[in-house]
């Protein structure tokens, strides 16, 4: 198993005749993800890279029954794109994009509250389902099939840890990337409910940064609703008060959002919380060691 | 709905971008309808003089610098009259103003705002910004004007009235009412305080800002209502549909460097150590500070090149970095994912060759094709260390720049 997608997830690229939508369709169709037709307004009709293009969305997911979406859209616009596909009813939009108004992302927000449709992101790596399915910009040969569950809001560092992972033969069950803007669809707390009744994920990594208060409410729901073992880095230890670092989201303002807080919030609820970005790969492992099925049942760590 | 204390994890200051002075807060508020006392900006103790006649002498002296905490450090003075203003002037502007906000370094002072002085009855806070917990801004009103909100929301979170902007319905007139009525003012001074409260909502949509505060709100003895202070930052992401917010930016603010390497596309913080950094996104480039601080030594700087890294981000990043002359040693973090390393090695020798390199630089590459571009890197001649993992990267480069 893993979350949200899988071998038969059904994707359409919105943006798909731009440089980064073209190139990361293709990465994306590569690694095995079924990309079922492109969407770029004007260009419906049209065969790019060989895959069909469609005007809208709507006609795109009729003509071919996806639910997914990963937008390449640029920031001016991508709002609209996240609404469109959301108006389609698709189950799960993942947005790329970087740099999109908080405004914008604000009224997004309260859009998609009630409806059937899941966002990821934006400014974010994507998801992967390691073997299955990847939507997004990840690296797709740096994974592996396994039990570890990684979520983080950040993307190189998501890397990072999955490179650790695997270099020990450690395999993902999904790795998703939250996103660094301070408007996001899925957060923290979503992906650990849905790893929590994932069977096949068994240890799970968060990898948090400074701003913010995500990691806290990722404790506090852990705490009380989460029965795996957790693993987490929280990055920015030696960030400076007052600078943003790189991500809109991430900031210490007025003593709050620092490492040490949401350090101090993880390791209360049991989490083993790490000061070196180095040590994921190694504690996981550890991890898995302690927690290993008993002799009989199927153990693989 | 508004008893969570909002500034705990909803990161009230989250979006804290492109920053404008306390004068340019006051010109859009005036837009809005909001009133604020009568005065100018001044460059020289000679407009500051003429300011301060037009307002009848009697003002105060207000130095514009992109932090708070002012008032006690010297950076708010009053006036007698316009010699006075003018002495004050001459002393204030060219100073370096240091306040709890600016860092040790403190900012040097080349703004004035003179304003006619106000007769204080009562201050209040009022503000608006963005509730990352619950997505929506939020206006926010406390009785505790004048005071380091934070501070307030932290020790007594009961102090601080909060109340979501729905964003289809808007900033509701009751809703202003509330917060009228729980800073304790009565009759019409409610309704001038809730008029005041839209305006406030509709200046920081209108202009995309990240936080609008005043700070404190001035219920005069005359039952008005004046924004003594004001403080305004807006999301540098929405910037491209408001050019005239745009022009508002004073880059002599900003460190230079930093400036220089957001015209590269880079995302550049100088910090105080000497280990220079060089990393593809901003996770990793944090942590990079963090494992280096870990073993001992201390970053220069926040460094983060983008996801791609091209052969001219990595020569632009070189020359920042090497501009910073505590710096004793580089290191070079990339984590390539789909950039082959191959690629990534040629256009780091190519970089290395444009710009003179008075520092060792340790590199640690990952990707595909890793074996090619250690070697390329090997067998250029330049002084690159390599490393294997970050941990081996970190106290190789930490090593290397204690050594100097």
């Amino acid at each position: 198993m893993s979350i949200l997608v899988d071998q038969n997830t059904r994707v359409i690229v919105q943006g798909i005749t731009g440089r980064e939508g073209t190139f990361h369709a293709r990465g994306c169709r590569e690694y095995g993800t079924k990309i079922v037709a492109g969407v770029t307004p004007g260009r419906g009709g049209t065969v790019h890279e060989g895959i069909k293009v469609f005007d809208t969305v709507l006609e795109a997911v009729e003509k071919t029954g996806a639910d997914a979406s990963m937008i390449f859209v640029p920031p001016a616009a991508a709002a609209d794109a996240i609404l469109e596909a959301a108006d389609a009813r698709l189950k799960l939009a993942v947005c790329i994009t970087e740099g999109i108004p908080a405004s914008d992302m604000v009224r997004v927000a309260a859009a998609l509250e009630d409806g059937p449709t899941r966002l990821i992101g934006p400014n974010c790596p994507g998801i992967i389902s390691p073997g299955k399915c990847k939507i997004g910009i990840m690296p797709g040969y740096i994974h592996k099939p396994g039990p570890v569950g990684v979520i983080s809001r950040s993307g190189t560092l998501t890397y990072e840890a999955v490179a650790q992972l695997s270099k020990r033969g450690i395999g993902q069950s999904t790795c998703l990337g939250i996103g660094g803007d301070p408007i996001i669809g899925t957060t923290f707390v979503d992906t650990l409910a849905l790893f929590r009744d994932d069977a096949e994920t068994r240890v799970i990594v968060l990898i948090g940064e400074i701003g913010g208060g995500a990691e806290e409410e990722a404790a506090r729901y852990a705490a009380r609703d989460l029965n795996k073992p957790m693993v987490a880095f929280v990055a920015g230890q030696t960030a400076p008060p007052g600078k943003r670092m790189g991500h809109a989201g991430a900031i210490i303002a007025g003593g709050h959002g620092t490492a040490a807080e949401k350090m101090a919030a993880l390791q209360e609820y049991g989490a083993r919380v790490l000061q070196s970005p180095a040590e994921i790969g190694e504690a996981v492992e550890a991890l898995l060691r302690e927690t290993a099925p008993s002799a009989g049942a199927r153990g693989r760590a | 709905m508004s008893e969570r204390p909002v500034l705990r994890g909803a990161g009230a200051r989250g979006v804290v971008l492109m920053k404008i002075h306390e004068y340019q807060a006051k010109q859009i508020l005036k837009r809005f309808g909001i009133d604020v006392p009568r005065g100018d900006v001044a460059f020289s103790p000679k407009e500051a003089g003429a300011i301060a006649s037009r307002l009848g002498g009697r003002c105060v002296v207000k130095a514009q610098i992109h932090a708070g905490g002012r008032g006690k450090c010297g950076g708010v003075k009053i006036a007698g009259d316009v010699e006075e203003a003018e002495r004050l002037a001459r002393q204030m502007i060219g100073m370096n103003l240091v306040t709890p906000q600016t860092g040790p370094q403190g900012k040097r002072v080349r703004r004035l705002l003179i304003e006619e002085p106000v007769d204080i009855a009562r201050e209040i806070y009022l503000g608006v910004t963005l509730d990352r917990g619950r997505s929506v801004p939020v206006v926010m009103g406390s009785g505790r004007g004048g005071m380091d909100i934070e501070e307030v929301a932290r020790k007594d979170p009961s102090a601080l009235r909060v109340e979501p902007v729905d964003p289809l319905v808007g900033f509701r007139p009751y809703q202003a009412r509330r917060i009228g009525y729980a800073l304790g003012l009565k009759g019409e001074e409610v309704a001038r305080a809730a008029r005041l409260m839209q305006a406030m909502v509709a200046a920081y949509v209108e202009t995309d800002a990240s936080l609008l505060e005043i700070n404190p709100l001035v219920v005069t003895r005359q039952g008005g209502l004046l924004a003594l202070d004001a403080k305004m930052s807006f999301d540098d992401n929405a910037l491209f549909r408001h050019p005239e917010i745009r022009e508002l930016r004073d880059p002599e603010e900003e460190d230079p460097l930093e400036v220089e390497a957001s015209a590269h596309g880079l995302n550049y913080i100088k910090l105080q150590g000497n280990v220079g950094c060089m990393v593809n996104g901003a996770g990793l480039a944090m942590a990079t500070m963090d494992i280096i601080k870990l073993v001992g030594g201390e970053p220069a700087n926040f460094l983060d090149v983008g996801g791609g890294a091209t052969s001219e981000q990595v020569a632009s990043a070189f020359k920042i970095l090497l501009a910073d002359q505590n710096v004793k040693a580089v290191l070079i973090n990339i984590f390539g994912g789909i950039l082959r390393v191959d690629v990534l090695a040629r256009g780091l020798v190519d970089a290395v060759r444009k710009v003179e390199l008075r520092v060792p630089v340790v590199a640690r590459l990952e990707g595909t094709n890793v074996d090619e571009g250690r070697r390329i890197l090997q067998e250029s001649g330049l002084n690159f260390t390599l490393a294997e993992g970050m941990l081996d990267a970190a106290k190789k480069v930490v090593a290397l720049a204690g050594a100097r």
